[in-house]
């Protein structure tokens, strides 16, 4: 009869705190606590020297007080006695608008691209190749410049669409395009409007509930019901109807020449429209290519299975291809989003008040407060791509293949 | 007579016709096209499509280049020549081009340097980047760094050896000691280069530089595509070992290492590289010792360095999850301990993989060295829109420096993705 006893109990040596893979994680760890404080006393000591060198505290109350500038594009009320609160939100709302704007062009001209390099067109493929290359390999920043100049150099001046015999003209007699930037009719809302819009509203949901019953008699019954026509009609005819019935209340306000510029109308300045346009096209470039490597990446064999199926080519994409696809396009693409809406940062380099040009450049160079404003840029930054990547994740669990 | 046939049938042939040509819309050039250009009807309209925009680009483009004068002195000079017509004046170019090149401060009679660092730059690469050069030649890759930075900065020889030196001793020590431990042996490596660098930092004479063979440059001093070329090879090849490190923190077991790892990347990641140029422009002299000055080029590196390292940490994490766990237990069931297997095992393979991402990441990061023009270094970009479109000889003339400068930018970041799908090629060691 053997009996196991407990082995001897070590005694706890200083060695073991090295040699020893169960105290070595904890020196380890400890070591590197030691030394991230060690760095955090020292930058923080220089900082509080630093600032006491130069007579400066940490504080944002500058945030409250008047900002004492203009800024041409504003979505809300702004002068310049507003304060720099007030600022840094105008620029917020500025980033926000052409981040968005970017990712539905880009988004546009990226799957138009990358399917059209597959395209069985020989010419057409290169033609997308060279605009793929061309754009990917030179920096963002001189794509802005030069549409932004173009905007400005070589754009009419308003003064070219006056007198009897213009040298320029208006595009439909409703669009301009000057030096300036575009000007474009905007909607006027008049009484009754309001009916007109919630009509819209519920016929977008009447026919997302057709769709949804179509697809469920289907199932159930095997009957298909016709899906184009009956959708755009319950789309836009009770719209139409609602907007002769409650009299024409929206109405169009267009620009026109008044004095030496344009009046009226909706003005988007060039530097806005440089910035869109060339983070649209530069990033377009890039979803380009995911784009194409999505569609690549379904495998032949699910076409072929699908066309032996019997499924038209149509549905082959729609059903077999495209679903599969898109799982591996989206995380890359949300990603291109998220580098549109950092990219959009550049704006300062052409005066779009975007918050890097409000916040980061000309409040901060009038108050002074370097440390809480590039803080306080940071940390919107952050938020966003956070908030970016958190809806990435959730998105990334629920097309994830299910696997048993 | 059946073997003939000669009273059924009128004509039998003997023997077999020689073989025709295919006809011509089955073959050649003429099926190329159809296949290719005109196989059905919205292709043939997508074709004429295509011809219509080539032909816009190139007749609005070829005779505004081709017509280009290369030999005035202003810009009015130049629109006296063409005489109204509409056509470059690439004169800028042949005037300004050491200024788009090296900035407007350098002195003109040193060029030779920078070319020779550019130079340099080439042979030092060409063992890193092509596996089949023999490998003694990264001795002369390790040594570049410091003689390119004699050659571009100038001043006393003596900074670089000492820096050098320091880096040898740690090299010797680290050798030592790491067959006892390799934490043994890069804690004292690391001591040992400190120690050096200390006592070398009291042996260079005050006013070395000044009586030096290189006559000293400040950085200040440095600009043009010059500067972009500097900034990318600098940051990238020193965020190499650094995203290494945080990727390997962010795949660690120790919560702390880790944390600290995750917070640097997602921090840098999340916002743009603008913000962390303003940190290097308005707010990182703050965080240095008082008495202290540190030029603004070494406070970009340094925001840029961060930047590309926490990029290329996520790229090498993508590569370090790809391998599979088994490449791990197997290390460790044949006795190595963690960093011989990171070493030996782990890190040769997921670089491998993490190649072709972390080309991307070089490229992309030498597109956005363009943004420190934003701060007011006179980069290429900041070259065109400061000096030369502001000098009354040149207001004005866009058209050719930008183009100038997407041709420069084109030309480098291709070959780069060339380059990269060529390695790719070359290291598919798998079957498909």
């Amino acid at each position: 009869m053997t009996t196991l006893t407990d082995p001897p109990k070590e005694s706890f040596r200083l060695s073991m705190l090295l040699n020893d893979t169960r105290y070595r994680s904890l020196t380890m760890q400890a070591i590197a606590a030691l030394l991230l404080a060690l760095a955090i006393v020292y930058l923080g000591n220089n900082l509080i020297q630093n600032l006491r060198a130069a007579g400066l505290n940490i504080s944002y109350g500058f945030l409250g007080s008047a900002s004492n500038y203009d800024i041409n594009q504003t979505l809300i009320e702004y002068s310049s006695r507003s304060t720099h609160l007030r600022a840094a939100v105008v620029g917020i709302l500025n980033t926000l608008l052409v981040a968005f704007l970017a990712c539905v062009t880009a988004t546009v001209f990226g799957v138009i691209a990358g399917v059209l390099r597959l395209s069985p067109n020989w010419l057409v493929r290169k033609l997308m190749a060279v605009y793929v290359e061309i754009f990917r390999n030179i920096p963002v920043l001189i794509w802005i410049i030069i549409i932004f100049t173009v905007m400005t150099a070589s754009m009419p001046a308003p003064s070219a669409f006056r007198g009897e015999d213009p040298a320029s003209s208006m595009l439909f007699g409703a669009f301009a395009f000057t030096n300036r930037g575009v000007y474009v009719p905007a909607p006027v809302w008049g009484a009754g409007s309001l009916v007109v819009v919630v009509v819209f509203v519920l016929s977008i949901i009447g026919v997302f509930a057709y769709r949804r019953y179509a697809t469920k008699l289907l199932y159930d019954t095997g009957k298909l019901l016709p899906m184009f026509w009956p959708s755009v009609g319950i789309l836009l005819l009770p719209a139409i109807l609602a907007y002769f019935i409650m009299g024409s209340p929206i109405g169009l306000d267009y620009p026109e020449l008044r004095g030496f510029n344009f009046g009226g109308g909706i003005k988007i300045g060039a530097p806005l429209i440089a910035l869109w346009f060339a983070l649209s096209i530069y990033t377009g470039a890039f979803i380009a290519e995911n784009v194409r490597a999505g569609i690549q990446a379904v495998s032949k064999g699910q076409t072929e299975a699908a066309a032996a199926l019997g499924l038209r080519p149509g549905r082959v994409m729609n059903l077999v291809v495209l679903p599969q696809a898109l799982r591996v396009i989206i995380p890359p693409l949300i990603s291109q989003y998220l580098n549109i809406t950092k990219n959009s940062s550049l704006a300062i380099a052409v005066g779009y008040a975007d918050v890097t040009a409000t916040l980061g450049g000309i409040t901060l160079n009038q108050t002074g407060r370097a440390i809480e404003c590039v803080l306080l840029l940071m940390l919107f930054y952050l938020t966003i791509s956070l908030l970016i990547s958190a809806f990435m994740n959730v998105y990334n669990n629920a097309a994830k293949l299910k696997e048993r | 007579m059946s073997d003939t046939h000669a009273q059924s049938v009128a004509f039998v042939r003997e023997t077999a016709i020689p073989p025709a040509a295919p006809p011509s819309t089955a073959a050649g050039p003429v099926k190329w096209v159809r296949d290719n250009l005109f196989p059905t009807w919205a292709n043939a309209l997508l074709t004429v499509a295509a011809l219509y925009v080539i032909w816009l680009v190139l007749s609005s483009t070829l005779p505004w280049i081709l017509g280009g004068v290369w030999n005035t002195n202003s810009l009015a000079a130049c629109r006296e020549v063409l005489d109204g017509r509409s056509a470059a004046c690439f004169s800028v170019l042949t005037e300004r081009w050491h200024q788009l090149l090296y900035g407007f401060k350098y002195p003109s009679e040193l060029y030779w340097r920078p070319n020779l660092a550019l130079l340099l730059l080439f042979f030092a690469a060409a063992p890193v980047l092509f596996f089949d050069l023999p490998r003694k030649l990264l001795i002369f890759t390790g040594l570049y760094p410091f003689i390119a930075y004699w050659l571009i900065w100038g001043g006393t020889i003596l900074a670089p050896l000492v820096a050098l030196a320091g880096f040898i001793a740690g090299y010797l020590i680290y050798a030592r000691l790491v067959k006892a431990s390799f934490a043994k042996g890069f804690l004292g490596g690391i001591a040992a280069a400190v120690i050096v660098w200390g006592i070398g930092g009291y042996l260079i004479p005050a006013g070395a530089s000044d009586r030096a063979m290189l006559e000293a440059i400040p950085s200040r001093d440095l600009g043009g595509f010059m500067l972009n070329l500097m900034l990318g090879v600098t940051c990238v090849s020193l965020s190499l070992p650094i995203g290494i490190a945080l990727a390997l923190g962010r795949q660690s077991n120790l919560p702390l290492i880790k944390g600290i790892c995750v917070v640097f990347i997602e921090f840098i990641r999340g916002v743009p590289l603008i913000t962390l140029l303003f940190v290097a422009s308005v707010m990182l002299a703050y965080f240095f010792p008082p008495e202290s000055t540190v030029d603004l080029f070494l406070r970009v590196v340094i925001m840029i360095t961060m930047f590309s390292s926490a990029y290329i940490a996520e790229v090498i994490r993508g590569g370090l999850a790809a391998l599979p766990k088994g490449q791990s237990e197997a290390a460790s069931s044949l006795g190595l301990d963690y960093a011989q297997a990171i070493r030996l095992i782990i890190l040769p393979q997921a670089l491998k993989i993490s190649i072709p991402g972390i080309v991307n990441i070089a490229v992309g990061l030498f597109k956005d060295t363009t943004l420190v023009s934003v701060i007011s270094l006179f980069d290429i970009v900041g070259m065109i829109r400061g000096p030369i479109l502001a000098s009354t000889d040149w207001n004005g003339v866009y058209w050719e420096l930008l183009m100038f400068a997407s041709i420069l930018f084109f030309v480098v970041c291709y070959g780069i993705s060339q380059y990269s799908q060529w390695l790719e090629r070359r290291l598919a060691t798998d079957h498909r």
